[in-house]
C-alpha cells in the first residue's frame, strides 16, 4: 500500500480524548479530556542523516495508560525516550517538532531537562537496578533531591506501591541484583515513583520476564494510574489490549520513518480500527 | 501523596550548572596532565640535547665509533652504545619470540581451560618481576650455568647474559599479546580448516599464525622496544664497557647503561658527560618512540580488520 | 590421501604440541629457579635485625632499615597522588570528553607514555623535579617522578574499569534526574570502585620495584638513616639497595642482596594480595 492510497490519518482532537471514556477507567474527569499530560506536535526524530520517527502527534490523556504498539524498528522507543529527553544522550540525534509537558516545551531552552526527568520517569526494557540495596536502589532519586529526614518512610511507600514491600521489607539492605528477574523490575518501578513523577514512561517494561511476573506489572499498572499517567511501548498485543486505555498503532513507512496511522481508545483500536493496516496488525497478519 | 521535601529548585538550576562546570574543568585538567608531561618529557630531552650538540656535533655523534665519556681523550660516538643496545635486544628477542609465540600458541588452541588458568598467573608472575631481580638472577645464576657449561671462558659481564635475561622478562609480554592476536582470529576461520581434516599444528601453521601476522608483528615489535629501554638487568648483567663489537660473550654498555652510570657518578652538572647523558636519553627516547608507534598502527590495522 | 602421510602429519602435530608444552614448561621452570635461587641465596639472612639494622661495609650487621622506610615513604606518597588524578583523567576521557580529534589525541598520548622506559621518566624527573623546581634528591621529588610514570596505567586500567559498567545503569540515573557529576560519583564510581582500586594497586605494586628513575632522581645508594622529612631528606629504597649489594663481588653480599630481594618479592606479593582480595570484596554485589 503506497503513500498515496492510504487514507488520511486520523488526528483526534483533544476533544474526543474525553469523548470516548474507557470502560476500565477509574476516574474520567473532564479535567483529563482537555489537559492531556503530554502533546506532541508533528514530532520527527533523526538519528544523524536517518529519519526514524516522522511527524508524529498524539495527545497523551492523563491518569491513563498509553500503550504505543507496532511492529519492531517503527520508532516506537525513540519516540518515548524523546520524552524524557534520555535522546540527548545519542550523539548525532536531532528532533523536529513540539513535544508539550504541562503547557512547556520539553526542548525548550529554559527547560531544566534535570526537572524534566524527575517528572517524568523511566522504566527499562531490561531491568537495571545499581548494584546496592534494595533499600538505596529506591532511596537514589531521594538522595539526588537533597530528601534525607523522611526517607525511610518515602522508600516504603514506593515499595508498597510497587507491590514489592511484604517481599523485601526484611531484607532491604540485600543487594537489588539478588532479586528475581520480576522483582528487579518491580524495584525499578519503585525507584522511578519514588521521587514523584507525574508520568512514567515504559521502554517494553516486560520484555524480559515470565509471564506471571508480565501479569503482576500489568496490575500494577492498573493500579499506579491513580496517581501517575502511564506511557508504555510493548510488543505484545494482548497486553495492550488488556493492560492500556488507550493505544496508539504505529508502523514503518517505506522510507523506513515510523508514523502513527492510527490511535484511540483501546476497546475500538481492536475490535473496529479504521484502518485497514492496523487491522492487519491487530490480527496478527503482520508485525 | 506525602510530599517530597525539595519538589521543584529552578534557582538551583544555575548554581548546579556552574558546579558542573567546576568539575568538568577539574577533570579536563587531570586528564591534560598527560598531554603537559609528554611536551614536558620531549621539550626537556630536546634542550638538553641541543645544548650537548653545541659542544659536540650531530654528525660526530650520530656516526661516530667510539664512545669514551670519561675516559680521555672525550669521544662521543653513539654508535657502540645503539649496536650495544640493539644487540643485546635482538637476543632477547630471539629467545623470547619462538617461545612466547609457541606458548600463547599453546595456551589458545592446546590447553585446557584449568591448565590455562595455571599458566597465566604464572606468567603474570614473571610480568611483575621487577627487572632489578633480573639483573640479579643473571649474575648469580645465568652467567655461572653459562660459565659451568658452554663457555668457560665467559667473562663476568657479558652482552650474551644480559640478553638471556631480558628475554626471560619479555617473554610473558609477547605470549599475551600473541593471545590477544590469536583471539582476534574469528572462529569461523579455525572451524573452516578442521573442516577440512587439517591437524591443530596445520591450523595454527598454516591458518591462524598468518591471520594474526600483525598483532604478532606488533608484539614482537613491542618487546623490542621494551628491551631496547631495559635499565638495571643490563646494568648488572653487561656492564659499563662501551665497546664497539657484535660478540655477545664481551661486556658492553648500553644506552641505558650509560646514563645510570653518570647518574651514579658525582658528575658536574655543568659537566660535557652530564649534556652527553640527556642527549643518549634523547635518542633513546625516539627509538622507542618510533618502536611504539609503529606496533600501535600494526595492531589498530589488525583489529580494524577483524572487528 | 595415503596413510604415510597421514601418519606423518599427526607427528608433526604430536611435536608441535610437545615443542609447545616444553615452551610453558621452560618459562615455568624458570620462575621456579629465580625463586628458590633467590630463597635459598638469601632465606637465612632475614632476620629482625636484618630489617632493623642500617646498612654497613660488614654485610653481617647490615640491614634495610633506611631503604624499607624510604620505600614505604615513596610509595604512600605515589599512591595519594596517583588515585585522585588518575582516577580523575579516567573519568574525564570515558564520560565527559567527545569522541572527536581532541579526546582521541589524549587518549593516543596515554597510551604512548604507557610505552616510555621508566628511566626516560628518571630523567625528566631529575630535570623538572630536582633541578628546575628545586625539590633537591628528596623522597617528594621521587614520589611525584614515580607518580608520572605510573600513571598512565592508571588511567588506562581505571578507563577500562569505568568502560566496564553497562550503559543502563548510566541511563538509570539519568532517568532519574541526575546530572552528569551525581551520575559518576553515585552511579558510576561505586560500580567501577572494585576494577579502579585493583588498577591502582597493582600498578602502585609496579612502582615499588622501580630502580632506575630513582637513581636518576638522587636516591643514595649508602644511607645509614631513616628519612624523616619527605620534603628535605636524603633517602633510599629497597631496589637501590639491592642493585648496591649485588654489584659488590663478595658473596656475603649477594646473600643480603637477595635477602632484600626476598622482602622486595614479598611486598610485592602483598599488594598483588590486597588487590585480588579488594576485587572479590567490593565485586560480591556486582553481577551484571
Amino acid at each position: 500500500m503506497s503513500m498515496n492510497e492510504r487514507e488520511p490519518v486520523t488526528r483526534p482532537s483533544v476533544s474526543q480524548i474525553g469523548a470516548s471514556a474507557p470502560s476500565g477507567a477509574t476516574e474520567a474527569t473532564s479535567a483529563s479530556s482537555t489537559n492531556p499530560a503530554l502533546l506532541l506536535e508533528n514530532v520527527s526524530c533523526w538519528y544523524g542523516g536517518f529519519r526514524a520517527v516522522r511527524d508524529v502527534s498524539l495527545a497523551i490523556p492523563r491518569n491513563k495508560v498509553t500503550a504505543l504498539i507496532g511492529p519492531s524498528g517503527c520508532g516506537k522507543s525513540t519516540l518515548l525516550r524523546s520524552i524524557n529527553r534520555m535522546n540527548d544522550l545519542v550523539p548525532g540525534f536531532r528532533m523536529e517538532g513540539e513535544i508539550a509537558f504541562e503547557g512547556t516545551s520539553v526542548h525548550a531552552r529554559a527547560t531544566d531537562v534535570i526537572d524534566l526527568r524527575r517528572r517524568v520517569g523511566m522504566v527499562f526494557q531490561k531491568p537495571n537496578p545499581f548494584p546496592k540495596s534494595i533499600f538505596e536502589n529506591v532511596a537514589f532519586g531521594l538522595r539526588l533531591l537533597g530528601e534525607t529526614t523522611n526517607l525511610h518512610g518515602l522508600v516504603e511507600e514506593s515499595l508498597r506501591a510497587a507491590a514489592l514491600w511484604d517481599e523485601v521489607k526484611d531484607k532491604l539492605d540485600q543487594p537489588g541484583l539478588s532479586l528475581s528477574g520480576g522483582q528487579q523490575q518491580r524495584l525499578c518501578i519503585a525507584r522511578a515513583i519514588a521521587i514523584r513523577p507525574d508520568v512514567i514512561l515504559m521502554d517494553e517494561p516486560c520484555s524480559a520476564l515470565d509471564p506471571k511476573s508480565t501479569l503482576q506489572i500489568e496490575e500494577l499498572m492498573r493500579k499506579l494510574i491513580r496517581d501517575y499517567t502511564i506511557v508504555i511501548v510493548t510488543h505484545n498485543m494482548q497486553q495492550a489490549a488488556r493492560a492500556s486505555d488507550y493505544t496508539v498503532f504505529l508502523t514503518m513507512g517505506d522510507d523506513r520513518a515510523g508514523y502513527v496511522v492510527e490511535q484511540g481508545e483501546t476497546g475500538k483500536i481492536f475490535t473496529a480500527p479504521q484502518q485497514q493496516l492496523t487491522a492487519d496488525y491487530v490480527s496478527g497478519r503482520f508485525g | 501523596m506525602a510530599g517530597v521535601s525539595t519538589a521543584h529548585r529552578p534557582d538551583s538550576a544555575a548554581a548546579t550548572r556552574r558546579g558542573e562546570a567546576l568539575i568538568e574543568f577539574l577533570l579536563r585538567a587531570s586528564a591534560a596532565i598527560g598531554i603537559i608531561t609528554t611536551v614536558g618529557i620531549v621539550t626537556v630531552l630536546l634542550v638538553e640535547a641541543i645544548f650537548f650538540f653545541g659542544e659536540v656535533s650531530p654528525v660526530d655523534f650520530f656516526t661516530g665509533t667510539r664512545w669514551s665519556a670519561s675516559i680521555l681523550p672525550y669521544a662521543f660516538g653513539v654508535i657502540p652504545l645503539i649496536t650495544s643496545t640493539l644487540m643485546i635486544a635482538f637476543i632477547a628477542l630471539v629467545l623470547a619470540v619462538p617461545l612466547g609465540v609457541l606458548a600463547a600458541v599453546w595456551m589458545s588452541e592446546f590447553a585446557s581451560q584449568r591448565v590455562r588458568s595455571i599458566i597465566k598467573p604464572v606468567l603474570e608472575i614473571l610480568a611483575g618481576i621487577p627487572t632489578i631481580v633480573y639483573g640479579f638472577f643473571a649474575i648469580t645464576v645465568i652467567t655461572p650455568l653459562l660459565k659451568a657449561t658452554i663457555l668457560p671462558d665467559l667473562g663476568t659481564f657479558s652482552a650474551l647474559s644480559a640478553g638471556i635475561v631480558v628475554g626471560i622478562l619479555v617473554l610473558p609480554l609477547v605470549a599475551s599479546l600473541t593471545e590477544d592476536a590469536l583471539r582476534a582470529v574469528p572462529r569461523g576461520l579455525r572451524e573452516g580448516s578442521y573442516a577440512l581434516g587439517a591437524t591443530r599444528w596445520e591450523t595454527v601453521r598454516r591458518v591462524l599464525l598468518p591471520a594474526a601476522l600483525s598483532g604478532i608483528a606488533a608484539a614482537v615489535i613491542l618487546a623490542m622496544s621494551r628491551a631496547v629501554g631495559e635499565t638495571m638487568a643490563v646494568v648488572l648483567a653487561a656492564g659499563t664497557n662501551p665497546q664497539l663489537t657484535l660478540n655477545p660473550t664481551e661486556s658492553v654498555q648500553t644506552m641505558t647503561a650509560f646514563i645510570v652510570q653518570i647518574s651514579l657518578g658525582d658528575t658536574p652538572t655543568e659537566s660535557i658527560q652530564f649534556k652527553a647523558l640527556f642527549a643518549v636519553g634523547a635518542t633513546l627516547f625516539a627509538i622507542t618512540f618510533t618502536l611504539n608507534l609503529i606496533s600501535a598502527w600494526l595492531v589498530a590495522r589488525y583489529r580494524n580488520v577483524y572487528e | 590421501m595415503s596413510t604415510q602421510t597421514t601418519t606423518r602429519r599427526k607427528v608433526a602435530n604430536a611435536l608441535f604440541g610437545l615443542l609447545a608444552f616444553l615452551a610453558i614448561f621452560a618459562s615455568l621452570i624458570t620462575l621456579v629457579a629465580l625463586l628458590i635461587d633467590v630463597v635459598v641465596r638469601g632465606g637465612s639472612s632475614v632476620d629482625l635485625q636484618f630489617f632493623t639494622s642500617a646498612p654497613s661495609r660488614i654485610p653481617a650487621k647490615a640491614g634495610i632499615l633506611p631503604a624499607l622506610v624510604g620505600t614505604l615513604w615513596v610509595t604512600t606518597l605515589v599512591a595519594i597522588m596517583t588515585f585522585p588524578i588518575g582516577v580523575a583523567a579516567a573519568i574525564y576521557l570515558e564520560e565527559y570528553a567527545g569522541r572527536g580529534r581532541w579526546s582521541r589525541l589524549l587518549r593516543i598520548n596515554i597510551s604512548n607514555l604507557a610505552g616510555v622506559p621508566s628511566i626516560v621518566y628518571g630523567i625528566f624527573g631529575l630535570a623538572l623535579f630536582v633541578r628546575l623546581l628545586g625539590l633537591g634528591r628528596t623522597v617528594f621529588a621521587a614520589a611525584l617522578t614515580l607518580s608520572l610514570l605510573i600513571l598512565p596505567v592508571v588511567i588506562i586500567s581505571s578507563m577500562e574499569a569505568i568502560r566496564a559498567v553497562p550503559p543502563s545503569q548510566r541511563e538509570a540515573a539519568y532517568a532519574l534526574g541526575a546530572t552528569r557529576w551525581q551520575m559518576v560519583r553515585r552511579a558510576l564510581l561505586p560500580a567501577a570502585a572494585p576494577g579502579i582500586l585493583t588498577g591502582i594497586v597493582l600498578a602502585v605494586g609496579r612502582a615499588v620495584g622501580e630502580t632506575a628513575p630513582l637513581i636518576l632522581i638522587g636516591a643514595v645508594t649508602f644511607v645509614t638513616f631513616v628519612p624523616v622529612n619527605p620534603f628535605e631528606d636524603k633517602y633510599t629504597v629497597l631496589p637501590i639497595q639491592i642493585f648496591n649489594w649485588a654489584g659488590r663481588p663478595q658473596a656475603a653480599f649477594q646473600e643480603i642482596s637477595a635477602a632484600a630481594i626476598l622482602v622486595l618479592l614479598v611486598l610485592m606479593f602483598l599488594l598483588n594480595l590486597v588487590a585480588v582480595i579488594l576485587r572479590a570484596r567490593l565485586s560480591r554485589t556486582i553481577q551484571w
